[in-house]
């Protein structure tokens, strides 16, 4: 089986101005969103309690809203949690708090009012808001790491127009996601960093074979211009490029169906980074090393086909 | 043609096997089982089997294997059921002396064990329990340590018959005021000699009334004393938690003042709680005898030098501001009985400084009375303090004392509990807490199984449509890989959390990836108009730097994540970077061998089913 009977010959540089108007687009959108509605962020950024309750049967969400009013937890935010016997309750972080154990006690007890059958505890967080500050400047300089690690790899392995080519795309990856993420109001916790890594990882993957590609292609094809090389690359790869990223998308939709609510947004931001990071591996990290002026003097010396060696980018 | 040398099959067989073999105690399951431990380091003796198995007898409860290791017995029973009996009944029968915990035994068949062959460690989102992490307050153990040089110069110069105005704290150190400088050069050469009061750097103060000294603690004597009070919280948190009775807690030091104490498994996860939540010091403290406590609390009119608390009866209670031992000095506290009267008792021991602070302090106080303040660091900062003892000192003591008087056996445990658990020496407040439920825990084990499954499944067949007899190569590949993963992942004795296994299901989407670089090139060589054989060669050698240089970009982030991450995302990070190593072995050399098996010894290949 083939998706691409023929060599497919898309001309995808010359469409690289659309691209950069839809990428700068979404980019603002994104920024724009992020600005005005800013992320749900979890109790790992936030601090407070979160405590996962199932009830016997479908859950009652204003007996529920009742019982914690009267038990003095009015601020409580409550939701289900994927079925309808599942809720859970957020109480924000206090000043003067009660100790978790005894907030979740009362929680228990106050659910547990005029309900038949007993309501079992599942989950109880707690994050005091000191670590949660924490956490969140962990998160934001893990990316920045990555993102750094990661230019320094490409700048040694290829050279700086494809570093910058590449770490560009990865923010556009990153910023549109945290965009949708935010649009959508997903919530916003640690596995959703971990997520945004892991997505970083992918993209990169998708434009360094590209990248690989424009290398090896450069000398073979000395008389072609660079939009060609790049298009020429572009297409060669680009039957992997859907394969790879379906498979992947395969079992992050199965994650997504059946991992079950705990892992949601974790899958939803991976889904969502993968479309986006295979876009942004053809028209954004190839494109801006090309309007960077990459050009076959860059990769002139080239090594023994296939040998693995690094090549120098000096012209 | 295509051929490798028997020495690289051998190899990738050999790999194969140790894989499989160290996957294979994943399948056995658990045992519900009971851990016995002696409290107090006791040995696990031949009568106490004896004793166990007639209490188990008697009670019908029949069990499935037993096992000793060191002062551990394990044994193991056939359902939650007997083991949940077994344990009422076991800790009914052996009271204080021995601790009965609750566990799952790994049912690795033995000689597998002796491989060192074992499961992966579930995580506590995966099997129940609870994770705490607390955070040492250090500004108060240093003021301990200030507070504790005042006392120290204080009793010094008066040893010596020195006078002074005033000794305090302020801010890192002490200020001693004194009123010739005769006294002062005096006082310099005490606190020299002094050994307890070695670390002070001491100075003269110039100008004011009177003639001053400061002293600063050590830069290093700080960090030392920290560290100290770190190590002792956590020992002290040990004993604690084997108190309770969990099968493998986890307790460590994360930075500079954090402790992580995890109980897997934990089903009580109030008690949990109530144990570790209620992080605790306690304070030795002279009963004031000279005001009375009654007027004190009616006129709110407290004499400078004491503070008003309420005894356990809730009586009021004088006690002198002057700490005479505080809870990181007390080594040990057990209950017993008195062998004279038979009466209830709590035997205490100090440490050294402890035990020569109580003996001054008994020597002059014979007939009056002591107190214990039990202080409780609750989440949020709120503090509680209590007084759970008040005894007369009947003669003078130091390092060993007895606190008698108590009218239950049950009342002498909980106080050497309190004692024990107040050892600390500073107060610990929980700044993150987790805690996943039993029932949520299989539930995400069944989804987390349930999405790995499908997801690889969906995966086989796409690629078995595919690139055919070469999507089937893949899909061994593949299968390859995750037993190597889960393999690396028990040898290393990793913990597998539910992130971790997204990190499975990824990596079983992305070692494709190396694959279909493989056949995509292949099949251009094909298409190029080569023979197979030359194929199937320029396809693994061309494909090999670009799968390379993807890897290593990928395996970059997530060693980034493993930098950054905590809990939950290191365990992601972890099997993503495992997968990603483990597929480039599986996916290039498992899946050339077998091309190779092939394809590789014919002469003449016409068509590739690719």
């Amino acid at each position: 089986m083939k998706f691409l009977n023929k060599r497919p010959t898309f001309k995808f540089m010359s469409r690289r101005r659309l691209a950069y108007a839809g990428s700068l687009a979404l980019m603002a959108l994104s920024v724009v969103v992020l600005a005005t509605r800013g992320l749900n962020f979890g109790l790992d950024f936030t601090g407070g309690t979160l405590i996962e309750v199932s009830f016997p049967r479908d859950a009652d969400i204003d007996l529920v809203r009742t019982n914690l009013g009267e038990a003095g937890l009015g601020d409580a935010v409550v939701q289900t949690f994927g079925e309808a016997s599942d809720i859970v309750v957020r109480v924000p972080p206090r000043g003067e708090e009660e100790s978790s154990a005894d907030l979740s006690t009362v929680v228990l007890q106050a659910l547990q009012q005029g309900v038949e059958g007993e309501v079992v505890m599942r989950r109880v967080e707690f994050v005091g808001p000191q670590v949660g500050d924490e956490l969140a400047e962990q998160g934001i300089l893990a990316v920045v790491y990555a993102l750094i690690g990661i230019f320094l790899y490409v700048m040694m392995r290829f050279q700086w127009r494809f570093s910058a080519g590449a770490v560009a795309s990865l923010v556009h990856d990153v910023v549109i996601t945290m965009g949708v993420l935010s649009l959508l109001q997903m919530e916003f916790d640690l596995t959703v960093v971990a997520a945004l890594l892991a997505l970083i990882g992918y993209s990169l993957n998708d434009t360094i074979v590209v990248f690989d590609r424009i290398r090896e292609n450069f000398p073979r094809m000395r008389k072609s211009t660079p939009v060609e090389v790049i298009d020429a690359s572009i297409n060669q790869t680009l039957s992997r490029t859907i394969m790879t990223g379906l498979t992947t998308l395969l079992v992050l939709v199965a994650l997504y169906i059946f991992g079950g609510e705990i892992i949601h947004a974790f899958a939803f931001t991976l889904i969502f980074g993968i479309v986006i990071g295979t876009y942004s591996s053809i028209w954004v990290a190839s494109a801006i090393s090309l309007e960077l002026g990459v050009s076959k003097f860059d990769l002139l010396q080239v090594e023994k086909e296939g040998s693995g060696t690094p090549v120098d980018s000096q012209p | 043609m295509n051929q490798y040398p028997a020495w690289k099959y051998a190899l990738i067989l050999v790999i194969l096997l140790i894989g499989g073999l160290y996957a294979l105690p994943n399948m056995f399951g658990d045992d519900p089982a009971l851990q016995i431990t002696s409290a107090r380091g006791f040995p696990i003796t031949p009568s106490l089997e004896t004793a166990i198995e007639e209490r188990l007898a008697s009670e019908k409860i029949a069990f499935k294997s037993k096992e000793q290791s060191g002062n551990r017995m394990l044994y193991r029973f056939n359902s939650t059921e007997d083991q949940i009996k077994a344990s009422s009944v076991l800790r009914e029968a052996l009271g204080d002396t021995y601790v009965v915990a609750l566990n799952l035994a790994h049912a690795t068949p033995a000689w597998l064990r002796a491989m060192g062959g074992k499961p992966m460690t579930l995580g506590l989102d995966l099997q129940g329990g609870v994770h705490f992490l607390m955070q040492v307050d250090m500004d108060t153990a240093r003021g301990q340590q200030l507070d504790r040089f005042v006392d120290d110069l204080r009793a010094a110069l008066r040893d010596e018959q020195v006078r002074y105005v005033s000794v305090r704290r302020e801010g890192n150190g002490l200020v001693l005021l004194l009123r010739s400088s005769e006294d002062r050069a005096r006082a310099l050469e005490i606190i020299r000699a002094d050994q307890s009061l070695q670390g002070l750097i001491v100075e003269e103060m110039e100008g004011g009334e009177y003639f001053g000294l400061t002293a600063t603690v050590q830069e290093q004597q700080l960090i030392e004393l920290q560290q100290t009070a770190l190590k002792q919280n956590i020992t002290t948190l040990r004993n604690r938690v084997n108190e309770i009775g969990v099968a493998e807690p986890i307790i460590q030091q994360q930075g500079a003042d954090r402790v992580v104490v995890q109980l897997p498994g934990m089903q009580d996860t109030v008690e949990a709680k109530k144990i570790i939540g209620a992080t605790a010091t306690l304070e030795y403290r002279a009963v004031d005898e000279t005001n009375d406590a009654f007027t004190a609390a009616q006129t709110g009119r407290v004499p400078p030098e004491s503070r008003l608390y309420n005894d356990m009866n809730g009586q009021p209670l004088l006690l002198s501001k002057r700490l005479i031992v505080s809870g990181d000095q007390l080594i040990g506290a057990s209950s017993g009985f008195d062998q004279q009267t038979g009466q209830p008792q709590v035997s205490v021991t100090l440490d050294g400084v402890g035990a020569k602070r109580m003996l001054d302090f008994t020597r002059d106080n014979v007939g009056n009375r002591m107190a214990v303040v039990y202080i409780e660091q609750k989440p949020g900062g709120r503090r509680t303090e209590e007084v759970i003892s008040v005894a007369v000192v009947r003669e003078p003591f130091g390092k060993r004392f007895q606190t008698t008087g108590l009218d239950s056996m049950s009342e002498a445990s909980q106080l050497a509990l309190l004692l024990r658990a107040g050892a600390l020496a500073a107060p610990m407040e929980i700044v993150e807490e987790r805690t996943v439920g039993p029932s949520l825990g299989k539930y995400n084990v069944e989804q987390g199984f349930k999405s790995v499954v499908i997801g690889f499944l969906l995966v086989l067949v796409f690629m078995a449509v595919y690139y055919r007899v070469f999507g089937m190569i893949a899909n061994l590949a593949l299968a390859a890989n995750v037993f190597l993963l889960v393999a690396l992942l028990s040898m290393l004795g990793a913990t597998l959390t539910m992130p971790g296994i997204a990190g499975i299901v990824l990596t079983v989407g992305m070692a494709v990836d190396a694959n279909v670089l493989i056949f995509e090139r292949i099949r251009e060589e094909l298409r190029a108009g080569n023979t197979p054989q030359a194929s199937i060669r320029a396809g693994y050698d061309k494909a090999f730097s670009t799968i390379a240089d993807a890897n290593i970009t990928t395996l970059i982030a997530a060693f980034v994540l493993f930098l950054f991450g905590t809990g939950p995302v290191k365990g992601f990070a972890v099997t993503l970077s495992l997968g990603i190593v483990t597929s480039m072995f599986t996916a290039i050399m498992g899946t050339r061998a077998v091309v190779n098996l092939i394809y590789g010894g014919k002469k003449r290949v016409a068509k590739l089913s690719i």
